[in-house]
């Protein structure tokens, strides 16, 4: 499966090229410009280097927002991409009902962010809200602006019901472009239901759960507006993921210097690891689709 | 088997629309109602919230705009996405991985980052509140993401029919349009739906770049909050409306995402 090289390829890419220099590379050059400079005023600006490089990577809260950010992203991975999928798997095929589940899967990710978390806020509170009366009913002490863990948990299924659709969208497209030939070849041969999710869903959906399993892990990553409106980064530090951490400082202390450089060791991160899981994932691809040839 | 997965979508279902239920009863109640008392249905059931929506200008104006910016950004990240995925799905070339891992990082980058540079480039332009300035703004994530999952798509198609269809004297463009869309209708339909939803939630860039004439809707929502407190039934309201277009929208690619892989038209 080796694609023929061809250099003209290039024209193709172009477009996305330029769209994507104008709006991304060019901003990205002025952050890395602010970086290195203290700026004072407009008019006064001084060159440090990297030291605001230094200072940022000892900053010791920064690391207890990135090992927070670290556990919330892969918890996040870990529940929306099988519940996701599963999801993809029992969602109707052909007829009215395709269409209602799917309209009505999709409606979450509409909501603009700032009202997700706004209500979100009355939703979960023990006095007015469905979830947080309904819990209380339940025998739960539940609050989710005295407790930590209950603030936390309550992000996180908040993230769940907002982005699980992303990846079940993915998935559903992903398994509707599997010719029905394979399922009667599939029959035929007298699989179970797991082999066929394992040797031919699972593979057909890989590309898809791929951009999924990246899409929802950078996003994580970056996730701001939600938490924030909702809790406000508390009880204590208990939500305060890197991304607010990042704007209390840059707009809280209007520090622009420090916040650039924040900016750019955040954003190696993110690169750094969606790297890996990227890498990762291609591997796994790999060796299944070797080990397909030789069985 | 059968009877397992509906029971579970059931739930799924129930799960993903209790918060959504409760959205759509805060905007039929009045803003006392909602902070004095814990109430399934609207006690006293009101329309005011979205009267306030439809009659004042400041508020109808966000929709309008908004629906304005997304359909450019839209229509442009499919467009320049489409032939650049055919060329990262097809062929190798110089870079090509390279390439492909760098327009994904483009989302990577936090958006608060971008608001200074974003700025005060625009101003250069001259195109700050303008429709076309939010819809070039949000090319940043969505024109990555537009490659990536058309490629997705694209890559599952054989490369027998793009072959077969040269020796059979097709050009690029004519097989392209008439041969290739139609059998990644799925992909194009569910990019749209995912590049449409993206720039129509996105606050940030979009709040930073407009004051008057390009106001998104996301950004008059944050009004609600005042001196006088928050004002959730009128946000609720607004937030209930918001859903309406990407409803409508999914609606219409809907057929797109569910045909899937139509093998007997080749």
């Amino acid at each position: 499966m080796n694609k023929p090289v061809n250099q003209k390829a290039w024209w193709l890419i172009l477009p996305v090229f330029l769209c994507v220099a104008f709006s991304a590379v060019l901003p990205l050059m002025t952050v890395v410009n602010y970086s290195v400079q203290d700026i004072i005023s407009p008019e006064r600006r001084v060159f440090v280097g990297t030291e605001w490089f230094s200072a940022v990577m000892r900053d010791q809260d920064l690391h207890e927002a990135l090992w927070r950010q670290l556990v919330f992203s892969f918890s996040v991975l870990l529940v929306e991409i099988p519940l996701g999928v599963m999801l993809a798997l029992s969602m109707p095929a052909t007829g009215w009902k395709a269409s209602a589940t799917l309209v009505i899967v999709a409606l979450s990710l509409l909501i603009p962010w700032n009202v997700v978390g706004t209500i979100w806020q009355i939703f979960g509170r023990a006095d007015i809200g469905l979830l947080g009366a309904g819990l209380r009913k339940l025998g739960f002490d539940y609050s989710y602006t005295g407790n930590a863990a209950h603030a936390w948990v309550t992000v996180l299924i908040m993230d769940v019901w907002h982005w699980t659709p992303l990846v079940a969208l993915l998935g559903y497209a992903g398994l509707r472009s599997i010719p029905d030939a394979y399922y009667q070849a599939a029959q035929i041969d007298g699989a179970s239901k797991l082999a066929v999710f394992r040797y031919i869903q699972l593979p057909k959906m890989r590309g898809v759960l791929m951009i999924a399993v990246l899409l929802r892990f950078m996003d994580s990553f970056m996730i701001y507006t939600e938490p924030f409106v909702l809790t406000g980064g508390g009880p204590g530090n208990a939500t305060t993921f890197l991304s607010q951490y990042l704007t209390q400082k840059a707009v809280g202390q209007f520090d622009l210097g420090p916040a650039a450089a924040f900016s750019l060791i955040y954003f190696l991160i993110i690169l750094l690891l969606c790297f890996i899981l990227y890498n990762w994932m291609q591997a796994v691809g790999t060796a299944d689709k070797s080990e397909g040839v030789h069985a | 088997m059968i009877r397992k997965r509906s029971v579970f979508l059931a739930a799924y279902i129930v799960f993903a629309l209790l918060p959504i239920y409760w959205m759509v009863n805060m905007s039929f109640k009045t803003n006392a109602e909602i902070l004095s008392s814990f109430s399934v249905f609207p006690q006293h059931f009101t329309w005011e919230n979205y009267r306030t929506i439809f009659t004042d200008v400041s508020w109808y104006s966000g929709y309008i705009n908004s629906l304005i910016y997304v359909a450019i950004n839209t229509v442009i990240a499919i467009t320049v996405a489409l032939p650049a995925a055919y060329a990262f799905s097809r062929y190798s070339f110089l870079g090509d991985k390279h390439v492909f891992f760098w327009l994904l990082t483009n989302r990577m980058t936090p958006p608060a980052v971008f608001l200074l540079p974003f700025f005060q480039l625009y101003s250069t332009l001259g195109i700050m509140d303008t429709h076309l300035g939010v819809a070039l703004a949000h090319l940043v994530f969505n024109v990555p993401l537009a490659v990536w999952i058309l490629e997705g798509f694209m890559s599952g198609i054989p490369r027998e029919i793009d072959e077969t269809a040269y020796i059979d004297g097709y050009t690029f463009p004519r097989f392209f349009l008439t041969i290739f869309l139609p059998l990644i209708k799925a992909g194009v339909g569910v990019t749209a739906f995912f590049c449409f939803m993206f720039s129509w939630v996105e606050l940030l860039l979009a709040r930073t770049l407009t004051s008057v004439n390009a106001k998104p809707i996301v950004a008059t929502m944050t009004r609600t909050v005042s001196a006088a407190g928050m004002d959730w039934a009128t946000l609720a309201a607004a937030g209930v409306l918001t859903i309406v277009p990407g409803a409508i929208v999914i609606w219409f690619v809907r057929h797109y995402i569910a045909k899937g892989f139509a093998m007997g038209r080749v």
